[in-house]
């Protein structure tokens, strides 16, 4: 039989949901066509403000990337705007000429930012806050820029204010309400918001209209000018002073419209063979547009494509969990109260916590929380089983838990929620689903969940909540996401993580620069966190940024490592731990000439002169250069040696050439700088004589080619390296391991090892990264070779005059 | 009353960096600069092991003992919270670009 056409307009998050939904009902019933005006797959718009404000990449809010499309063999059409439906003949066309024909038409057309009809709103730096392209400018425009004005203080405007300030700019927002999130909060709550924010460094004016923005010299926007003539100077405008549904392409093809397309309760048009979801759809007179509505909608529009027809739509009760810049609030129902309704508050303003519950008629319709939102979930679980609460009603406002004994320390809200509470409001999931989720498939991340289950994937707001869920499910085999996101040190609250992420997306290049952009609290940092801001700007931008002397290690900046004593160990390289006469003739010298009191074989197959002066380093490294020998870097979070057997060079086991593949790994990665410390080891064969197994890099010879293994580690608690793939020539060996470093310089956290990082992100992750994506691994070892192709032995660069006066000590005469 | 000795320049030091000064009679003395052009003198010796401090990280006003990363105040010579214990600090100045110690 004969394919029926599908067409979807909008390659957004209603429409996309909708296409998910349907292909779980009926994968085989359509083509499907998709037309999305950006150009690329479906992302999730809601995220666009973490990306802003530098807390997750954009990578990471890709919904459904291209394979996905490909995968469900529908042809996804991106970067093209429909811009005709002709009716009669079901067929669409847009802006480029592409067409095609339907069965049925699915509008999910979105909705977009109203920009006020004032003097000046076209300038350019003026921008709505919708797209990736908008995050963008405003990225672009932060770098460039200094004075910010947002238009709006609603959410999408206190989001976008909030991104900006932590991207550096000075941000005044301007808002015509009350007080801030009228819509969502009442007075008393927004104005705790306000305060907080405030004390973040935002500014606000509020009850004010803006009249004008007046260009200044180039021709951008410069200054925004307010009634009462007040200018204020702002070379980029964020206008979010709400949206429109968008219905251009509806009305033009004389569908029903009507502050958005009109919809039954089957989501369909006018037109019988036309569907819509999502914000440009006017339901019953309303326009919703928040996320949970639309994926309610998108449930049935999927339920009647899928020609079921047995659900519809009558509207959504909603309630709103936000989370503004880290503070976290709860609205739901009639929150404002008025006439016959009854409130009961509860208000610690310096405690940052607030609490106010509607009552009308002995039932609960409405509530604001601002701080501790837990029991958000199951006052709106009242609100809408419209429940009688009068034999509750004294303990209402202190929640779930209350009225049961005092609570075991851990315990917290989620064990007392019931199980048909909801949990994620975005995606309609309950806590029983979770719960039944992580015992059934045995999740143990939020990340696990929210893959499983949807809940938390849209706007995050409920992430805390589920993560109290997994603890109470789950008990002690939990560990909490937060840990792994604990500041990097005392001097801020930022993570490594989210350091590396600024340095990249901002092109940071100078320690200063990081502390500017993430407000440090400290002038200059300090022990902990200096050092790990100069690894990731040089690893991030290896010949850009300065490498900071005083942001290192003594042990770096010395080239030796400090003993006890306060004199220093110098170990000259020995590639794959071979040495000839020549080379042990002048370590003996060097040994005698500098009255060396120790002279020790160490594990790494080298030499290490033991007790040396500072002031005599640069001319013990002067001696060993003119041997030809270089620094060992036996002191550094760098490549340390490649330990090798002899090999089939000479062992009558030997399967593979150990001593030469050993050296041409350890020539390599000469002078490479990592977040730790990096050992590897070659062994000609299985009885693995250069004990492979527990260096970061272990390579093994076999007849047919060589095994990799990554991660171990021989330290205080010892790791056996795990096998990472097999390859079959040397040339393969160099890549392969090239690229893992490369990925471990790029993601590792400073001073975290290879088991540590290969712990945290999981071996598939790497072997998906590494083995199954040659293009990508190629890109790796590409970039690892770009950096390193510069690499320069530290002792004869630090015997230049300059950076030797510090080995120099002054001399006090009597 | 202080003598002052003039040791090296300014510039001598690097920012958020330290030379040793060597006394004929012994007991180096670490000098510190920090961002701010700020100088301080303090004993080269740890109080807790001995290690040289003269090599630590300088951040703010304080540095981190190489060793065992004790952190002391600069300007006062005394380890900070948690650890206890004080090194003995020398007054240093600076005028026009010299750094002058009281011996």
């Amino acid at each position: 039989m004969k394919k029926q056409k599908l067409v979807l307009v909008g390659n957004g998050m209603a429409g996309v949901r909708t296409l998910e939904e349907l292909l779980k009902l009926a994968p085989d019933l359509y083509d499907i066509t998709v037309f999305g005006a950006e150009p690329y797959g479906n992302y999730n718009r809601i995220l666009l403000s973490p990306v802003l404000a530098g807390e997750i990449a954009l990578s990471e809010i890709i919904l459904n990337d291209r394979d996905w499309y490909e995968k469900h063999g529908i042809t996804l059409h991106t970067g093209k705007t429909v811009t005709q439906i002709d009716r009669a003949n079901r067929r669409v066309v847009a802006d480029d000429g592409t067409g095609a024909d339907y069965d049925y038409l699915l509008l999910a057309t979105g909705s977009t930012p109203f920009i006020l009809p004032i003097p000046g709103s076209h300038l350019p730096g003026i921008l709505g806050y919708r797209d990736i392209a908008d995050t963008q400018a405003m990225l672009a425009a932060a770098q460039q820029y200094q004075h910010a004005v947002v238009i709006g203080g609603g959410l999408l405007g206190l989001e976008a204010a909030n991104g900006l300030k932590l991207r550096g700019m000075d941000v005044t927002v301007v808002h015509l309400g009350p007080w801030l999130l009228e819509r969502q909060l009442d007075a008393a709550a927004g104005q705790m918001l306000q305060t907080s924010l405030e004390s973040k460094g935002l500014k606000f004016l509020l009850q004010t209209q803006t009249e004008a923005l007046i260009a200044g010299k180039s021709g951008r926007v410069a200054a925004v000018q307010l009634q009462g003539g007040l200018q204020i100077p702002a070379e980029l405008v964020v206008m979010a002073t709400g949206i429109r549904p968008e219905t251009t392409l509806a009305q033009a093809a004389g569908l029903h419209c009507q502050r958005g397309v009109v919809v039954n309760d089957a989501m369909q048009t006018d037109d019988p063979h036309i569907y819509a979801v999502g914000e440009c759809v006017n339901h019953r007179g309303i326009a919703y547009g928040l996320v949970a509505p639309l994926f309610e909608q998108a449930k049935v529009a999927a339920n009647h494509l899928a020609g079921q027809r047995t659900s519809s739509y009558t509207g959504s009760v909603t309630s709103t969990k936000l989370k503004v810049t880290g503070i976290d609030l709860f609205s739901a129902g009639q929150f404002m109260g008025g006439e016959g309704t009854e409130e009961i508050v509860l208000n610690d303003p310096h405690g940052g916590r607030y609490k106010k519950l509607v009552l009308q008629e002995g039932r609960l319709v409405g509530s604001v929380l601002y701080g501790d939102v837990g029991d958000g979930p199951w006052y709106f679980q009242l609100l809408k089983e419209e429940r009688n609460i009068q034999e509750l009603r004294d303990r209402l406002i202190w929640g779930p838990s209350s009225g049961a004994q005092a609570q075991q320390p851990g315990q917290n809200s989620a064990a007392t929620l019931a199980d048909s509470a909801e949990v994620c409001g975005c995606n309609g999931v309950c806590k029983g689903t979770i719960v039944q989720a992580i015992q059934e498939q045995g999740l143990a991340s939020l990340d696990e969940v929210k893959k499983h289950t949807k809940a938390a994937s849209s706007c995050g707001s409920c992430s805390g909540l589920v993560e109290q869920i997994l603890a109470a499910t789950l008990g002690d085999n939990y560990t909490p996401t937060a840990q792994r996101h604990k500041p990097l040190c005392a001097c801020t609250e930022h993570s490594h993580q989210s350091v590396r992420q600024a340095i990249l997306a901002h092109h940071l290049t100078r320690k200063e620069a990081v502390f500017d952009a993430l407000s440090w609290k400290t002038p200059n940092g300090c022990d902990k966190c200096r050092p790990a801001i100069n690894y990731y700007l040089l690893s991030s931008f290896p010949h850009e940024a300065q490498d900071d002397p005083q942001s290192r290690f003594i042990n770096e900046r010395a080239h030796a490592n400090i003993q006890k004593d306060g004199t220093y160990s110098v170990v000259p390289r020995m590639w794959g731990g071979l040495t000839n006469p020549a080379e042990l003739r002048a370590i003996a010298d060097a040994a005698e000439k500098y009255r060396v009191p120790t002279v020790k074989v160490t594990g790494g197959q080298r030499i290490d002169l033991l007790g040396i002066r500072k002031e005599d380093l640069p001319a013990i490294w002067a001696d060993l250069n003119a041997a030809g020998m270089v620094s060992g870097h036996a002191y550094g979070k760098s490549i340390r040696t490649v330990k090798t057997c002899v090999g089939a060079e000479h062992c009558r086991f030997g399967t593979q050439l150990a001593m030469d593949m050993g050296i041409q790994l350890e020539k390599m990665l000469f002078d490479m700088y990592a977040p730790h410390k990096v050992k590897l080891a070659v062994s000609g064969c299985p009885r693995n004589c250069a004990e492979a197994g527990i260096k970061d890099v272990g390579v093994i010879g076999v007849d047919s080619g060589y095994e990799l293994y990554i991660g171990g580690n021989g330290g205080i608690k010892t790791e056996v390296a795990q096998f990472l793939c097999k390859v079959r020539s040397d040339q393969e060996v160099m890549e392969y391991s090239g690229a893992f470093l490369q990925l471990y310089r790029e993601e590792g956290w400073y001073l975290e090892r290879t088991c540590h990082y290969l712990e945290r992100v999981g071996m598939p992750y790497i072997q998906n990264k590494i083995v199954q994506d040659p293009e990508g691994r190629r890109a790796y070892y590409a970039r690892l070779r770009d950096a390193l192709k510069n690499a320069q032995d530290p002792w004869e660069s630090s015997r230049a005059p300059r950076p030797i006066q510090q080995f120099i000590p002054i001399q006090l005469q009597a | 009353m202080h003598h002052w000795k003039p040791i090296c320049l300014l510039e001598d030091i690097p920012p958020l960096g330290s030379r040793i000064v060597q006394r004929p009679s012994g007991g180096d003395i670490a000098i510190f600069r920090n961002a701010e052009d700020e100088v301080f003198a303090l004993h080269d010796q740890c109080a807790h092991k001995n290690g040289p401090l003269s090599q630590g990280i300088v951040h703010g006003r304080k540095v981190t003992c190489p060793l065992h990363g004790w952190h002391f105040n600069l300007e006062t010579g005394q380890a900070l919270a948690p650890d206890v214990g004080s090194c003995a600090t020398f007054a240093i100045k600076v005028e026009h670009g010299q750094v002058l110690l009281a011996v």
